[in-house]
């Protein structure tokens, strides 16, 4: 089976790849591009563990397939920070100890960025809301929503 | 193997002679929610059609005639527009309900009519507004009503060169409006066990002259209700005319026990979802 020839944007960074028709981004991303800071964990779009945005747009790149992000922008969880700076949502996940196993954070980070692209000031419920999609298997949320909470204030410089 | 073969449609007419000549099992992909589930390597082999390309399967307008939905525009881009949501609230709403905040990105109205499942949220919500599915082959277009164009678990009436390029909706009677209300155990993330939609149209005294009800995931489809309607039709929506309503859609469902809920629970939660959404249909149709 012919291998298909793909360019595109990874956080800003222009890539090209080989792939299979049925790989998807996430095979992509792990294993051609060997960015493993985006987790598999269901591999069927229920958890979040995947999350990227593709073209500004949150996804589970589970649910993509590598050969649809030709010309596309994506972003994950490696583009989160300046290089070592972590980026305040990051920095907020420690603080509040809102991980433990450390699996759904990538994608909790990534989601939690879009979140806050789209809405900048989201109250407690729309947040869990929107993360809704992103299951956490240890802490139990409460301080994953603190952290996202924290993040949004500071960000908006309200803190 | 699963997907061994991925073209990118530039027209309409473009995917319909690809459709048309394929050698192998083809499928049409849009947002991919269901499809690149289906398509995993164990799988059979498939070859796909990207259709996201074709600007007027991605794209909505609402005019004087009425909305003219594609098909694969992302249900995030959909529930976005506010227009289309003052005038079919219900569906808006439906076409929400559909999976997390990443789904939303990718899934498409079309594609969860096209998949077919018993329990898609949006197909009765379609139902009651009357919305045609325009289907494009290699004979040309023709039109089929949206409760005639699901013919199975997971099955549509489109031959193998045929893919869905609209969903029109004509612009409703003064007012009119619709609801549609499914129940799930959890709040988010989940399957209906039941859903119901209702459409009502009421003249200046707040009596019902128009009703379409139709209800989900109690049944191989989704079940347009005329009696359920009738039962609305001519009267102020009183409770006798509610109650009626509720025990037309539990007569008429004929769902299954399975893990999500029995069949006898199902029968009796989809005639209050009926009752309560043709209730919010009615107070939003007042406003109108």
């Amino acid at each position: 089976m012919a291998k298909v020839h793909v360019n595109s944007t990874v956080n800003g960074e222009v890539m090209e790849f080989l792939c299979e028709p049925q790989d998807t981004l996430l095979d992509v991303l792990r294993n051609q591009l060997n960015m493993t800071g985006t987790k598999e964990g269901c591999g069927s779009g229920d958890c979040g563990a995947c999350s990227v945005t593709v073209n500004g747009k949150l996804v589970c790149s589970c649910l993509v397939l590598g050969v649809e992000a030709e010309g596309a922008q994506v972003g994950t969880i490696e583009g989160v920070s300046n290089k070592d700076q972590l980026h305040v949502i990051q920095e907020k996940f420690l603080e509040h100890a809102a991980l433990q196993c450390g699996i759904c954070t990538p994608g909790l980070v990534v989601s939690t960025q879009a979140l806050l692209t789209e809405n900048p000031k989201p109250t407690e419920e729309e947040a869990r809301y929107y993360l809704a999609g992103n299951l956490c298997r240890c802490t139990g949320y409460d301080k994953i929503i603190r952290a996202v909470m924290d993040s949004a204030e500071t960000l908006r410089g309200d803190a | 193997m699963a997907v061994v073969d991925y073209k990118v449609a530039g027209s309409i007419e473009e995917a319909v002679s690809l459709l048309a000549n394929a050698k192998m099992a083809t499928r049409i992909l849009a947002g991919g929610t269901d499809l690149i589930i289906q398509t995993k390597p164990q799988a059979n082999s498939v070859a796909v059609i990207d259709i996201k390309k074709i600007d007027s399967m991605m794209t909505a307008t609402l005019d004087d005639s009425g909305l003219t939905l594609g098909p694969s525009m992302s249900c995030s881009e959909f529930t976005a527009r506010n227009d289309i949501k003052q005038v079919f609230p219900g569906l808006v709403e439906a076409a929400y309900l559909i999976g997390s905040t990443q789904v939303q990105g990718r899934c498409s109205v079309g594609g969860n009519l096209c998949n077919a499942s018993p329990a898609a949220d949006t197909i009765p919500a379609l139902i009651v507004n009357g919305a045609q599915c325009v289907i494009a082959g290699s004979k040309g277009e023709r039109t089929v009503a949206v409760e005639d164009f699901v013919t199975g678990v997971g099955k549509n009436c489109m031959s193998k060169d045929e893919l869905l390029v609209a969903i029109k909706i004509a612009k409703p009677k003064a007012g009119t409006s619709d609801a549609y209300l499914r129940f799930i155990p959890r709040t988010e993330m989940d399957i209906a066990v039941a859903g119901a939609g209702v459409s009502v149209t009421l003249d200046d005294t707040g009596t019902c002259t128009a009703a379409r009800v139709a209800i989900g995931a109690v049944a191989v489809t989704a079940l347009l209700v005329p009696e359920a309607a009738a039962a609305l039709i001519g009267t102020k929506l009183d409770e006798s005319a509610l109650k009626a309503a509720a025990a037309a859609a539990s007569d008429a469902s004929k769902p299954i026990s399975d893990r999500r809920g029995t069949a006898d629970y199902r029968r009796q939660v989809v005639g209050v979802l009926v009752k309560r959404a043709a209730t919010i249909a009615a107070s939003r149709a007042k406003e109108k």
